[in-house]
């Protein structure tokens, strides 16, 4: 199952053409993601990776390279749909994304459009909204929702649309810190238990301590990439690509420097906790 | 002021015209309109308004509640009552001036007053017993029918729910920028007229970008989620006739008709 | 130092966010941080400082002066207290970056040589520069730059207290760090008072002198920063954190090795973790 491919990216190059400049997004940018990976993207506003981010569902087409979603080629037209099926997205802004003006129905949006049968339409908003924690609120007004609450509607809407693939563009980025903490425990849950493929964008480190793989973007290409402990441990070069190191990873990084044995790549409070009582 | 305007308010009470099809009552408030204008007599109006308070009633929606959306009409209401009583010809009542009530023109203005009331009441009490997406439902799948010399049922009907969504998101949004720019000083309260709408530019520029963003980010997401038109498009929610309903349209029906015949 | 701002005994119009009984002393000159989680209040707080909420009971005094009373005008009020709101980009709304700027100082009447000034000292404060911005349009400019002339928009008032709410909300690291930077600077060389709005603790402990923490409506602790942070469990209890690093210390302190539980950056806690192992060898 793991190793199935979901995404295949190759040699991807995009350009936004305005009047007077083209601006490149992404270069030369090649990667693939397989089947029930939890992949956390990293990088700067501008890095490139909302726009890499769009070519996964064909949201937006590569002016150059081609990119796959399960070996559909996302320039051909007739597969455009099933893509958008296959690979649901969840953005920035939740206000922005919400169409529904009870919450049953904003989730029911996805299915409708695909064409879904009224029964199992109602099926699918029942299980949806159960899946991310959110039955009690089925018949509410989305406006009256905290931020939190209605990403994970956005979420619930994605999911009624059975895909195998959510790619999540900053979706904490306008949350408080509780919004945050029930949206990712959300992404976790459907990855660890549906076995969804995610693709997490974010620019809190915090978010991908445990994620499959890292991926960290800089200046419209992958810099650097890899499990998560291995990024990590390079605190020098995050830190000047101006990104943040949770604080024991660099607690332990500068002890590490000062000749202390405590290994670069630690991520948590608890592993941190550990090594030091070894110091005893 | 705003929150007292009743019209496009929903009053959910659960009652029989609430669970009534939305088409039903879509038809039975057009024929109510049709009615006003074409019934011209007191006797008439006597009888529709009984029928008007008995709805309220079955409703269960406070008559006080009615009365409050009125209120910001009560200028319009008396206007259209003053004017009438003015402008039309015939045997003087009273003179103020080089003005004169006529008698006709009090009969005239009484009965367009009169008319005005009830149409405000018969249309609120659809909005009021309709929730605003059942009411978008039933407009679209009256429209349908149309759809053949090209009227667009089904966008319409998705730009109404669209708006709805939006109005309640927009209003704290308008809320939050007028706030922001009170701490920079800007005054929305005094001044001339002229300096007052003036006043509005730091207000409405921001929103109407705002809007734009809103609308920019929210078609990205419905592409995203497959959203290609009303074409194949299956409904969560169907509309569905009951007895009640063809009931309710052969009452409002047959009732009207013999006020025509009156 | 002098009573800047004096509330107490406040009730709120709002129902659903309403401040009870709050009393609170900020002094001229000092660095606040005001944490709490969403529906807290703080905003609901952060608004009557500004006047443009005002309470139902009870008095604010700013630098002597009863902002709660009738006959008090508001533009006084706005020289003295400047608010910078969540996401500030989304007001801007003239032709130029110098135009939006000048709005706030125009509102308070100022002649166009003194608003010339306050332009120029703003722009530079957010490090923007201003004759190649001045006359662009400030949709054209990026995210965090939209955000810096928004600020600059409020900085250009000359406020005694600069209340921020969320200023770096939604933007990177690095521009989270450009906008921190700037406000430590501001702070440093006009020693104003400035009121923090954040979420984050690492943040709040980097930058503040004291901090006031609400739960539902209410002062729930008020004191110099790290002995706030020291009492990382009440915090816990509201669904509030201290920093990772504060939070390694104290966990490190209850299995008794001897550190101290108000540790708010790597580097001291570097230093304390250095002198425990150096102290250990030589014993």
């Amino acid at each position: 199952m793991k190793n199935k491919q979901m995404i295949n990216i190759n040699n991807v190059t995009y350009e936004y053409k305005s009047e007077d400049e083209n601006l490149v997004a992404i270069k030369d940018l090649s990667l693939d993601i397989k089947q029930g990976e939890f992949i956390v993207i990293i990088g700067h506003n501008g890095s490139g990776k909302s726009t890499l981010a769009k070519h996964m569902n064909a949201l937006l087409l590569p002016t150059e390279g081609i990119v796959e979603v399960k070996g559909m080629d996302t320039q051909d037209e007739k597969h455009t749909w099933d893509i958008r099926q296959i690979a649901g997205m969840v953005f920035q802004n939740p206000d922005n994304q919400i169409v529904g003006t009870i919450v049953e129905e904003d989730v029911a949006f996805g299915p409708e459009n695909l064409g879904v049968k009224r029964e199992e339409i109602i099926e699918r908003v029942e299980s949806s909204l159960s899946l991310v924690g959110m039955d009690a609120y089925r018949f509410k007004a989305p406006h009256l929702l905290s931020g939190g609450q209605k990403q994970r509607i956005a979420i619930a809407g994605i999911i009624a649309m059975r895909p195998d693939c959510i790619i999540l563009d900053e979706p904490t980025a306008m949350l408080d810190p509780e919004g945050r903490r029930e949206v990712m425990k959300t992404i976790k849950k459907l990855n660890k238990e549906e076995k969804i493929t995610i693709i997490h964008i974010t620019h809190f480190m915090e978010e991908a301590v445990d994620a499959d793989r890292v991926i960290v973007m800089e200046d419209s290409k992958i810099v650097i990439q890899g499990k998560p402990r291995e990024v990590f441990k390079q605190v020098e070069k995050l830190k000047k690509l101006g990104l943040d190191v949770p604080q024991v990873t660099e607690l332990a990084y500068v002890l590490s420097k000062e000749g202390i044995n405590i290994p670069a790549d630690v991520l948590t409070v608890d592993e941190m906790v550990m090594k030091i009582c070894q110091l005893r | 002021m705003l929150k007292d305007i009743t019209i496009g308010q929903h009053y959910p009470t659960g009652s029989v015209i609430h669970k009534l099809d939305p088409r039903t009552k879509i038809i039975a408030v057009f024929v109510f309109i049709l009615t006003l204008f074409l019934v011209e007599n007191f006797m008439a109006y006597g009888f529709i308004a009984i029928f008007v308070i008995c709805c309220i009633r079955i409703a269960k929606i406070p008559i006080k509640y009615i009365i409050k959306g009125l209120k910001p009409l009560t200028f319009i209401i008396l206007f259209t009552l003053v004017i009438n009583s003015f402008m039309i010809a015939g045997e003087i009542i009273i003179s103020i001036g080089p003005l004169n009530i006529t008698e006709e023109g009090l009969y005239q203005g009484t009965f367009m007053a009169v008319r005005l009331i009830m149409l405000v009441i018969g249309t609120s009490l659809l909005t009021l017993t309709t929730s605003p997406i059942t009411l978008t439902d039933g407009i679209e799948s009256l429209l349908n029918p149309f759809k053949k010399i090209g009227v667009p049922a089904h966008e319409l009907a998705m730009m109404m729910t669209i708006a709805l969504r939006f109005i309640p998101t927009l209003l704290e949004e308008t809320d939050k920028i007028m706030k922001a720019q009170m701490a920079r000083g800007a005054d929305f309260e005094s001044g001339s007229l002229i300096k007052r709408s003036k006043s509005l530019v730091p207000l409405l520029v921001p929103l109407f970008i705002s809007a734009f963003r809103r609308a920019d980010d929210l078609a990205m997401a419905m592409e995203a989620r497959c959203y290609r038109g009303g074409e194949g498009r299956t409904r969560m929610k169907e509309l569905k006739y009951f007895k009640r309903d063809f009931l309710a349209i052969a009452v409002v029906l047959s009732l009207f008709a013999v006020l025509y015949l009156m | 130092m002098k009573n800047l701002t004096h509330i107490y005994n406040e009730g709120s119009p709002h129902q659903t966010n309403a401040l009870e009984d709050i009393n609170i002393e900020i002094m001229s000159g000092e660095f606040i941080g005001l944490i709490g989680h969403t529906g807290s209040g703080k905003s609901t707080l952060i608004q009557h400082i500004n006047g443009l909420l005002k309470p139902d009971k009870g008095k604010i005094i700013v630098d002597g002066m009863d902002i709660t009373s009738k006959n008090v005008k508001l533009a006084d009020i706005r020289k003295k207290v400047g608010l910078v709101f969540q996401y500030p980009e989304h007001q801007l709304f003239e032709e130029t970056v110098y135009k939006d700027i000048a709005f706030g100082p125009k509102n308070l009447g100022l002649n166009s040589d003194e608003i010339d000034d306050r332009v120029k000292e703003a722009m530079n404060l957010v490090k923007l520069p201003f004759e190649i911005l001045k006359e662009r349009s400030p949709f054209e400019l990026s995210g965090g730059q939209q955000r810096r002339v928004a600020i600059a928009g409020v900085l250009a008032m000359k406020p005694d207290i600069l209340i921020l709410d969320e200023p770096t909300a939604g933007l990177d690291p690095r521009g989270r760090d450009e906008i921190f930077e700037q406000i430590r600077l501001l702070h440093q060389k006009y020693k104003n008072t400035i009121i923090l709005v954040s979420h984050s603790m690492e943040d709040i402990a980097k930058l503040t002198d004291r901090i006031i923490v609400m739960h539902e409506g209410k002062v729930l602790l008020t004191g110099e920063t790290k002995a706030v942070f020291r009492e990382s469990e009440r915090l816990e209890a509201i669904g509030l954190g201290v920093p990772q690093i504060t939070k390694l210390m104290g966990i490190l302190a209850d299995k008794n090795i001897p550190f101290a539980r108000d540790i708010l950056t790597v580097e001291d806690a570097k230093i304390e973790i250095l002198k425990w192992l150096r102290g250990k060898k030589n014993a």
